[in-house]
C-alpha cells in the first residue's frame, strides 16, 4: 500500500475574538497530492482556518504542521512552499499585471525569471493585457492573475479560498479544470475552500466539513457520500407498474413519489444496480437513473442536525 | 530579501501616484515664495531691517540665496510633515485597505522585515524630499537671487553669518529637519499598524503634531515640565546651526530626543504589528 505523506497536520486549533469562539478544536490532515475541499456556512471559521494556516492569524492554541515542519518554527521556510488565494486576489491597483507578478516574484523565496511571468501570463490567458493596470481588470482577470500569481514559484502545496466566487460559469470550469490539471500533471496538493458543493463533489477526493467553529465530518469524499441514502429517480415505460413491483419488494420503505414518468427512491449507492436489475426482471424499460446532488443533501443535512 | 523588499516598497511609491503629491506641493509653493521675492523681497527685507536702523546700518547684498533658503526651510517646516505623513502613513493601512497585505504577509518574509523594509523606503523618500527641497530653497535660490551674508532674526536681536560660514550650516540644518520628517515618519507608520484605512493614520498624525504644537508653544508652567521631552519641541532643531555661537548641547539634546522617539515608535510599530491578526 502507498504510503501517504502528511502535508498539513493541524491539531487541536482553537480561535477566540475576545469572548467569540471562532474555532473550537479544529483537528484535520491534508496528505500529498490531496485535492482537499473545505466545506462550511459563512461564518463556520474555514476563512479562520485558512488564514491560520498560512499565519495571517495566530491560534489562541493548537498546532499547525506543515510538510513535517512546526508553523511558528520555520513559518518562512514553509510559506516558500505554499502558494495561496486568500479571500480575492487584490493586487496593487496602480501597478500593471506583469509589475505585480515582479513584485511578488522578488520575495517569493525562489529565482523567477522574466520568462517565467511571461509564460504563466500567457498560462491562465492575460496574454497581451500584461501591461495593463489591475484597477482595470475584470473579476475574472483578477482571479487569473492570482491563480498566476499563486503558480510562480511552483509551490508545492497551493491554497485556494473561495477562487470562483464571482467567476461567470465559463470561468468557473476554467478554474475546475485548471485545478485538476495541477493535480494530474503536477502533483500538486490542493486546499479548496468553496461555498460551491458541486465543485468540491466533483473535484475534491478529501474533504472537511466544518460548522460553527467545529468539526462536523471528514474523510474521502466518495466514501462519506455513497454511505449515504440517495434520492434516486428511475425514469421507467410504465410507472403504475413499476410503483407496484417497488410496492411489493423489500424496498417499499424506499419509495418517495412519482413524477410523470420518473419514480422517486431514497436508496443507498449499491441498491441503485439491485432495484434496476429488478426493474429489468419485470420487463420495464429504464431510461435513466438520475441521483440529486448528493453533497448537497448531505451537506444541508449535516448542517442543520 | 530584506533588501528586496526594500527595492518593492520604493517601486510601489514611485508608481502611487500620491508619492508625487508631496514633491509638487514642495515645489509649487517654493516656486511662488521664489516669485514672490523676486518681485517684492526689498519689501520683505525692510520689513526686518526696519526694526534696527535706528541702530545699525544694513549695506551689501542683503536679499540673497542663502536668505531665501533660510526663509523657505523657515515656512516649509509646517507642510512638509504633512507631505511626508501623506505619504508614509499610507505604507502598512494602504496595503490593509487594498487587500494586498494577505498576499505580503503570506510570503517567506517574517513582519518585521515587512515592516523595516517600509521603514527604510520612507527614510529614503523623505531623504528625496529633502534633497529637491534644499535644491529648490537653497541651489535655485543662489542661482536667482546670488551669494551673501545671512541675516537671521530671532527673537533676541539679529545674527549675521559669514558668506563663506553658511554652506554647512544648510546641510547640518537639512541633516536635522531630515531627522524630524523621520521621526514624523515612523509616527505615521506605527499609526498605521493600528489601522486599516489610508486616511485615518495620516490624518491623526497631523492632529498629534498640531496637539503637541500647541503644547508646546503654551506659555504655562504645567507644561514646563514636558515641553521639553516632546518631539514638536525638537522639530525646528535645524535653527540651532544658525546661531553663533553654536549651542551643542541643545543640538544633542534635540537629536537625543529625536532618535529616542523614533526607537520607541518603531518598537510599539513592531509590538503592534507582530499581533494583528489579518482579517481585512
Amino acid at each position: 500500500m502507498k504510503e501517504e505523506i502528511n502535508i498539513v497536520e493541524v491539531r487541536n486549533l482553537v480561535k477566540y475574538y475576545d469572548q467569540f469562539c471562532a474555532l473550537e478544536d479544529v483537528s484535520f490532515d491534508v496528505y500529498q497530492g490531496d485535492i482537499f475541499g473545505f466545506l462550511g456556512p459563512n461564518g463556520a471559521g474555514k476563512s479562520t482556518t485558512i488564514r491560520t494556516i498560512l499565519s495571517l492569524i495566530k491560534p489562541t492554541s493548537g498546532s499547525i504542521k506543515l510538510f513535517g515542519k512546526d508553523l511558528n518554527k520555520h513559518r518562512n521556510e514553509i510559506l516558500s512552499k505554499i502558494g495561496s488565494i486568500v479571500e480575492k486576489p487584490d493586487f496593487y491597483k496602480y501597478l500593471s499585471a506583469e509589475k505585480n507578478l515582479e513584485i511578488f516574484a522578488r520575495i517569493s523565496g525562489k529565482d523567477i525569471s522574466k520568462k517565467r511571468i511571461h509564460e504563466l501570463i500567457e498560462f491562465v490567458g492575460l496574454k497581451g493585457r500584461e501591461k495593463d493596470k489591475f484597477s482595470g481588470f475584470s473579476h475574472g482577470m483578477k482571479q487569473r492573475l492570482g491563480i498566476a500569481q499563486t503558480l510562480m514559484h511552483d509551490p508545492e502545496l497551493i491554497i485556494l479560498d473561495e477562487p470562483t466566487t464571482g467567476l461567470d460559469p465559463q470561468g468557473i470550469i476554467d478554474i475546475r479544470n485548471l485545478i485538476l490539471q495541477l493535480k494530474s500533471e503536477y502533483n500538486k496538493t490542493i486546499i479548496l475552500s468553496s461555498h460551491i458543493l458541486s465543485e468540491i463533489e466533483l473535484i475534491a477526493n478529501r474533504m472537511i466539513i466544518i460548522n460553527k467553529g467545529k468539526t462536523i465530518v471528514q474523510g474521502n469524499v466518495s466514501e462519506l457520500l455513497n454511505s449515504q441514502e440517495l434520492i434516486v429517480s428511475f425514469t421507467v415505460s410504465d410507472t403504475a407498474n413499476t410503483k407496484a413491483i417497488i410496492q411489493q419488494s423489500v424496498y417499499a420503505a424506499s419509495f418517495l413519489y412519482e413524477k410523470e414518468t420518473q419514480i422517486f427512491l431514497q436508496i443507498t449507492h449499491p441498491q441503485i444496480a439491485l432495484i434496476n436489475t429488478l426493474f429489468c426482471d419485470a420487463q420495464i424499460s429504464v431510461y435513466a437513473i438520475e441521483t440529486k446532488r448528493k453533497l448537497e443533501d448531505y451537506f444541508l443535512k449535516l448542517i442543520t442536525a | 530579501m530584506f533588501l528586496k523588499n526594500t527595492y518593492n516598497e520604493l517601486l510601489k511609491i514611485v508608481y502611487k501616484p500620491r508619492s508625487y503629491i508631496g514633491i509638487a506641493g514642495i515645489t509649487i509653493i517654493i516656486g511662488i515664495i521664489l516669485f514672490a521675492m523676486k518681485m517684492d523681497g526689498m519689501f520683505y527685507i525692510s520689513f526686518i531691517t526696519g526694526q534696527f536702523e535706528q541702530s545699525l546700518t544694513f549695506e551689501g547684498h542683503i536679499l540673497n540665496g542663502n536668505l531665501i533658503g533660510f526663509i523657505v526651510l523657515q515656512m516649509l517646516i509646517i507642510h512638509v510633515p504633512l507631505l511626508i505623513a501623506f505619504v508614509t502613513g499610507d505604507l502598512i493601512s494602504g496595503e490593509s485597505a487594498m487587500g494586498t497585505i494577505r498576499l505580503l504577509l503570506t510570503k517567506p518574509l517574517s513582519r518585521n522585515s515587512i515592516l523595516f523594509s517600509k521603514f527604510l523606503a520612507s527614510c529614503i523618500y523623505t531623504l528625496i524630499v529633502v534633497v529637491w527641497l534644499a535644491f529648490l530653497a537653497v541651489f535655485l535660490g543662489r542661482l536667482l537671487f546670488g551669494v551673501g551674508d545671512l541675516i537671521v532674526l530671532k527673537s533676541d536681536g539679529l545674527t549675521i553669518l559669514q558668506q563663506d560660514d553658511i554652506s554647512w550650516r544648510f546641510y547640518c540644518g537639512l541633516f536635522m529637519a531630515f531627522l524630524s520628517l523621520v521621526m514624523v515618519a515612523t509616527l505615521s507608520i506605527t499609526l498605521s499598524c493600528f489601522s486599516d484605512n489610508s486616511i485615518g493614520p495620516i490624518v491623526s498624525t497631523m492632529g498629534i503634531i498640531l496637539v503637541f504644537t500647541i503644547i508646546g508653544t503654551l506659555d504655562v508652567p504645567i507644561f514646563d515640565s514636558i515641553r521639553p521631552f516632546l518631539f514638536t519641541t525638537h522639530m525646528a532643531a535645524w535653527r540651532f546651526f544658525f546661531d553663533d555661537p553654536l549651542e551643542w548641547e541643545q543640538i544633542k539634546q534635540s537629536i537625543f530626543i529625536l532618535l529616542a522617539h523614533i526607537v520607541f515608535l518603531l518598537g510599539l510599530a513592531m509590538y503592534k504589528f507582530n499581533k494583528k491578526d489579518i482579517l481585512s
